[in-house]
């Protein structure tokens, strides 16, 4: 019926449209590969903004806190105020301590709410935008209000600054992250993939933890390794939980210390030697934040074959 | 297949139970023996939405068994929807419902007490585009569904894997590389590998959604001599939008437009001799 109605057009005028139309596309063509150009040139341009800061913080931290490492820094406790002796042990503890914890909170909680956010969640029901409207609330919370929740509910019903109190606040932050990228990444693994399990005959529960979920799992982990990352380095939340000390762990319910708390406690100090001590655990703290991350892609890597993106 | 019994006791136990346990007079019983042997699977005033929207028709359809059959019909027409409500796929869809009887083997998929979960092992699938598991290697894409239903002898799924993967004509091209993942084949073998997980369910009916669209004419070929080699033990539907192909692998085909069965009979008939105006337009590329 179409072909008919331009059938119907007089064939010269046609064919100076195909002209005209064919000229317009040249034209655009040209320009476009100008505005191509532009454009790419642009971006690497915001590449390379982006990265001057990162790459000179971190040039700055190697160069300052790398002469500083020593073993004495990594065995020692802190010394006395401005002497040259000491370390930043118990800091290192407290931060693999406090984080573990939080991490051992948060990351069941968090990928198990995703899942259910995903899979389960039926969308003509209340609940499920309830949860995510929340947890988006939290994800933008000021890290230092919810170290004076942890401070309110925690520590004044404890009567102490404790490493809970510490854990607990973190995996406050630490949750909503992984419950985002835990559904956000579920909801790419393509239907096709949970059909052809229903289609075996395997349940919802089987078809979401053993297909769904291991096609996931390096997404699922990397959000779990920026959750972390970001926790490592909080500052606020940990001042009014654990507190800091000069000592090594001894209970759940007593003060520890934490890298980002050394490190800020050893800054305000007018010491060359403590300004360079802070540095070293700037260092450290970057170290076993990057390390951390390599080990959990290590384990993502190892068992298993990733998904293609191409079947997505 | 060897290993029918044995795997049948593990899967289906709770569905055949349930018709065991079902009262019904002498009379009736003789009736739905006669029927069966007659027919595979009966569809009877079937009707399924997406949401408001009616996507199937009051559909009535009798299926024998051990024979191909082929739907065919315009895009939209209902004819993947159709596949997905012999297996209760079709309401795993958000919104989606279906109302009416599938009886496959005196077992109605949609009586009150059947697991739809449990329904679909007896029944294989195949998709339009080919989706073996992205983690697991050759041999799990095979062994999931047994595995995952709770199978735990491995002598019986090796045995299992090997027949399935042999069914469905890719044992000699993958024999060497079990452990390679299933997603570094060709489109073609992918598709071979996805028939031979639904075989590995053993299943006695197998669907097939446009199975060869995604699939370039040599491995198409072999999926359709597939068909013909596997009809001896199953019954087979699939759906095509390609005619040529229908004409090739089918005994019966069903024409369907607008989400109502227009006509059904043996493909040669169907093709030759279509008994309805509508059909006979389709089938001559006047639309469609």
């Amino acid at each position: 019926m179409h072909r008919n109605e331009l059938n119907s057009n007089n064939n010269s005028s046609n064919h100076d449209n195909k002209q005209k139309i064919r000229n317009m596309i040249l034209r655009q063509s040209y320009k476009r590969r100008l505005i191509d150009k532009i454009v790419s040139g642009f971006a690497v341009l915001c590449v390379l903004v982006a990265i001057i800061p990162l790459g000179s913080i971190l040039l700055e931290v190697i160069k300052n806190g790398g002469p500083a490492i020593s073993i004495q820094l990594l065995i020692l406790p802190p010394g006395a105020i401005g002497s040259a002796i000491g370390g930043i042990a118990p800091a290192i503890q407290g931060t693999l301590i406090v984080v573990g914890l939080a991490s051992l909170i948060a990351v069941p909680i968090g990928v198990l709410a995703g899942i259910y956010l995903s899979e389960f969640a039926s969308s003509n029901w209340l609940l499920p935008s309830a949860v995510r409207l929340f947890n988006d609330v939290l994800t933008g919370l000021p890290s230092v209000v919810i170290g004076i929740v942890g401070y309110l509910t925690i520590v004044l019903a404890l009567g102490s600054f404790s490493v809970f109190a510490g854990a607990f606040s973190l995996s406050i932050i630490m949750m909503p992250i992984v419950v985002r990228i835990t559904e956000e990444t579920l909801k790419i693994v393509p239907n096709s993939l949970r059909e052809a399990g229903y289609s075996l005959g395997i349940s919802k529960f089987k078809v979401t933890f053993s297909i769904v979920m291991k096609s996931a799992k390096s997404g699922v982990l990397t959000g779990i390794v920026l959750a972390i990352s970001r926790i490592a380095g909080e500052t606020a939340p940990l001042i009014m939980t654990i507190l800091g000390t000069s000592l090594f762990f001894t209970s759940l319910t007593k003060p520890i210390d934490a890298l980002p708390l050394r490190i800020w406690r050893l800054a305000s100090q007018p010491y060359e030697s403590a300004h360079s001590q802070g540095w070293g655990a700037a260092l450290i703290l970057m170290i076993i934040v990057v390390l951390l991350s390599a080990i959990l892609k290590f384990l993502a890597q190892r068992k298993g074959f990733n998904v293609k993106t191409s079947h997505i | 297949m060897l290993t029918d019994n044995k795997l049948r006791d593990v899967s289906l136990q709770k569905a055949s139970k349930k018709v065991l346990d079902e009262d019904r007079d002498y009379n009736e019983e003789q009736e739905e023996e006669q029927r069966q042997q007659r027919y595979k699977v009966s569809i009877k005033d079937l009707d399924a939405w997406f949401g408001t929207k009616q996507a199937l028709k009051s559909i009535h359809l009798d299926i024998k068994p051990n024979t191909s059959t082929a739907i065919i019909g315009p895009s939209g027409c209902g004819k993947t929807t159709l596949i997905r409500c012999l297996n209760r796929m079709h309401e795993m869809t958000h919104g989606a419902t279906a109302k009416g009887h599938v009886i496959i083997d005196d077992i109605d998929i949609y009586d009150r007490g059947i697991d739809p979960v449990i329904i679909k092992r007896r029944i294989g699938m195949v998709f339009q585009k080919p989706n073996p598991f992205p983690t697991m290697s050759i041999y799990d894409n095979v062994a999931a569904g047994l595995k995952l239903n709770g199978v735990r002898d491995k002598k019986l799924i090796n045995d299992v894997v090997r027949e399935s993967l042999e069914d469905a004509g890719l044992w000699n091209e993958v024999k060497d590389e079990l452990d390679k993942p299933g997603m570094g084949l060709s489109g073609g073998q992918q598709q071979r590998l996805c028939i031979a997980r639904g075989l590995a369910m053993q299943p006695e009916v197998l669907l097939m959604d446009e199975p060869t669209s995604a699939l370039d004419p040599l491995a198409t070929s072999k999926i359709e001599e597939l068909v013909h080699r596997l009809k001896n033990e199953l019954t087979i539907i699939t759906v095509t939008h390609n005619m040529q192909q229908a004409a090739r692998i089918s005994d019966y085909t069903a024409f369907m437009y607008l989400g109502e069965l227009v006509e059904y009979g043996p493909t040669k008939q169907i093709f030759e001799n279509p008994r309805k105006e509508l059909t006979e337009r389709y089938i001559s590329g006047k639309f469609g």
